[in-house]
């Protein structure tokens, strides 16, 4: 019989203390389980949704907020530039070093989730992911010429029941808090995009030119924006281009994608009239050099910022969600030392009734050390087994919830996936079982064997 | 096989005071031997056994066991000594509650440096009539059958001397004698040597040697028989 199923023993037969110092592990372990799972969800949802593109572009000001409001759609804008910047990307001086440029425009919801003003770029040039384009559950990418046609992503189509055919009407504000109860024209749903895993998934994209129609005519001032679209406030005339069937025509996408970016369509609102909340910009491969120069040439006009979204997202990361984390970290490690201080005054406080049992073992043969193993084993096995209950709980409540955070937050976890530091808990468990249980095992190094065979039962 | 040499050995008391308990000139057993030593409570019988087991140590003189002084012996050494040569019995059994009545049997072969023999524990339990029983936990036997358990507890490592602590103290006398016949025939098949410490005067009339330790542990006993 091994020592492994000596300690077993005494473990179950103190089974209720057992259990419960067991399950004090079990969720001091799988608190620290959820804050890791946590922090790589929240990690890796915010590092991928600003895959695809390498620059933001917008108004000077917080640049994170630029990002976080930009990509995450989080935040209010910081401002509009003017949309000639937009024009430099694609045919200006920053063309040489720009692969794609798509112009985003904010200031509207649709049920609380953001409709934003965009190019077909949006959804034919850039990818949402290292070599992963959109692509459509149903329908088609809307097309320049159609000012009122829009795309949905795939969360707000479930949420809202909106698919290809339907309409709906953009209400002024950046959401549901915000709404300024301002109704704009109908938009027409043409496709319904896949789920991305980004916060694409939670917003409804309309072009851009639309966009610009319905803040052109609306009366009510842009106060989401902090630079409002002057030109196009006071140009109501613009907004009799209205909706207009004829317009959206039937165009096949093919004979889109990668090729219309360098035809210019002016639209129904003159360029210098417009302006944009951000520029996405995705630079030339191999001119990593140039693209850092037409950041330093941007920041130095100073008229607009250009900042690269990981970089805010790695800074956003190391300095406060990084720091958080290690606060929560440290609380949850808390109370795993606490579970097992737990078990150590359990196993301790048993070692009075022990006595005999560990001074039976003495008479039959077991030395000092092996007595001591015995109890360490047994403080080993409460730790580890309620550590083991306690990554088990954690990754099945993943389990349960994993549909829940793709939702919100496009990450896709499985019950089955640990983090790389998860691997270190178990011999972390191990040693601070051993520092717990070290103060019994010694009471038992030190049992009188003689003395607690004599005493009575 | 066991020779004790002028063993002396005194229990310190709470005011300082030294209360000797033993003090043994000489005793010998042969291999194989059955004697039984008979005296009053408090004579020392319990603490002579420890002694023996390499338990307790004596205060001066020779514990030899097999031709080896265990006195000499570091405290490792002889609990090494104690699991391969020693098979004790004690009057209240002290079998671990938790623990199968095999898993019983097991436990004095885990701390012996041989592997866990099963069919040897089983082997010793259906001999002692308990093959029936083997998965029943303490609790679940009557006292004459844990006191069987213990007897095959004790002899599981092929020991060399078998010492019984009053083992038949605690059972109901219509078992007693079981007891004690089970302890002298399987010492007998198992070639093991037989130290019964007793205050019954039935079991120790069954012995061809008896001893009574107040006849060579020359201590004035305080205490009444």
């Amino acid at each position: 019989m091994s020592l492994w199923k000596i300690a077993w023993r005494s473990i179950q037969q103190r089974s209720l203390a057992s259990s419960l110092t067991a399950v004090s592990m079990a969720l001091g372990v799988a608190l620290v389980a959820s804050v890791l799972i946590i922090h790589s969800v929240v990690d890796q949802s915010f590092r991928r949704g600003s895959g695809g593109y390498d620059l933001i572009v917008g108004a000077r000001g917080d640049s994170l907020q630029l990002v976080l409001n930009t990509v995450f759609h989080m935040r209010r804008p910081i401002g509009n530039i003017p949309h000639s910047y937009y024009r430099e990307f694609v045919d200006g001086r920053y063309q040489l070093t720009t692969e794609v440029a798509v112009p985003v425009a904010m200031g509207d919801n649709y049920q609380g989730y953001r409709v934003i003003g965009t190019t077909p770029d949006m959804f034919n040039r850039l990818q949402y992911r290292d070599g992963q384009y959109y692509t459509f559950a149903e329908g088609q990418n809307f097309f320049e010429e159609n000012y009122y046609d829009a795309v949905v992503g795939s969360v707000v189509a479930r949420r809202t029941g909106l698919k290809v055919g339907d309409t709906f009407r953009p209400t002024h504000g950046l959401s549901a808090a915000d709404d300024t109860g301002y109704e704009h024209n109908a938009f027409r749903v043409v496709g319904v995009l896949d789920h991305t895993g980004t916060p694409v998934d939670q917003a409804l994209y309309v072009n851009i030119e639309g966009f610009y129609l319905e803040h052109a005519h609306e009366e009510a001032p842009l106060t989401l924006q902090p630079r409002r679209t002057a030109a196009a406030a006071e140009n109501p005339a613009a907004a009799e281009t209205a909706p207009d069937e004829n317009d959206r025509g039937n165009r096949d996408p093919s004979d889109q994608r990668h090729g219309d970016h360098a035809h210019h369509h002016q639209g129904p609102i003159p360029d210098e009239e417009k302006e944009v909340t951000a520029i996405l910009v995705a630079t030339s491969m191999g001119r990593a050099g140039d693209a850092m120069a037409m950041r330093r040439i941007i920041e130095s006009e100073g008229v607009a910022q250009a900042v690269a979204p990981a970089e805010e997202i790695a800074a956003l990361f190391e300095g406060l969600i990084g720091p958080i984390q290690m606060i929560l970290l440290a609380f949850a490690a808390l109370v795993v030392v606490v579970a097992g201080i737990g078990i150590l005054v359990s196993i301790y406080n048993s070692m009075s009734d022990r006595r005999r049992e560990i001074a039976i073992m003495r008479a039959l043969g077991a030395s000092r050390r092996t007595v001591m193993l015995v109890i360490l084993l047994e403080s080993i096995l409460l730790s580890v087994g309620g550590g083991i209950l306690g990554l088990v709980l954690a990754h099945g409540l993943v389990g349960i919830f994993s549909p829940l955070i793709l939702e919100h937050t496009g990450v896709a976890v499985s019950a089955l996936q640990f983090q790389p530091i998860e691997l270190v808990l178990i011999p972390a468990l191990i040693v601070l079982a051993s520092i717990v249980g070290y103060l019994p095992a010694l009471s038992a190094y030190r049992t009188d064997v003689a003395r607690s065979l004599t005493a009575h039962p | 096989m066991l020779e004790l040499k002028k063993i002396r050995k005194a229990f310190v008391e709470p005011d300082g005071g030294k209360l000797p308990i033993l003090n043994i000139r000489h005793f010998e057993l042969q291999g194989g031997e059955q004697a039984v030593l008979v005296g009053p409570s408090g004579c020392g019988k319990t603490t002579l056994l420890h002694v023996v087991a390499g338990i307790s140590r004596p205060d001066s003189g020779q514990v030899r066991v097999d031709g080896m002084d265990i006195t000499l012996m570091p405290e490792a050494e002889r609990d090494r000594y104690r699991a391969e040569k020693i098979g004790y019995v004690f009057q209240t059994f002290n079998l671990l509650p938790g623990f199968s009545a095999l898993e019983n049997v097991l436990l004095g072969m885990t701390f012996a440096a041989g592997r866990s023999d099963t069919s040897r524990a089983q082997h010793l339990l259906e001999r002692v009539g308990l093959g029936h029983r083997l998965t029943h936990k303490p609790p679940m036997l009557s006292v004459g059958e844990q006191q069987r358990v213990a007897v095959a507890r004790a002899l599981v490592n092929r020991p060399k001397l078998l010492l019984a602590d009053e083992p038949t103290a605690n059972i109901d006398s219509g078992h007693q004698q079981q007891i004690v016949d089970l302890l002298r025939e399987t010492c007998n098949e198992e070639n093991v040597a037989l130290l019964m410490v007793t205050h019954s005067p039935e079991v120790a009339g069954q012995f061809e040697r008896r001893e009574s330790l107040e006849s060579f542990n020359h201590i004035q006993i305080a205490v009444s028989a």
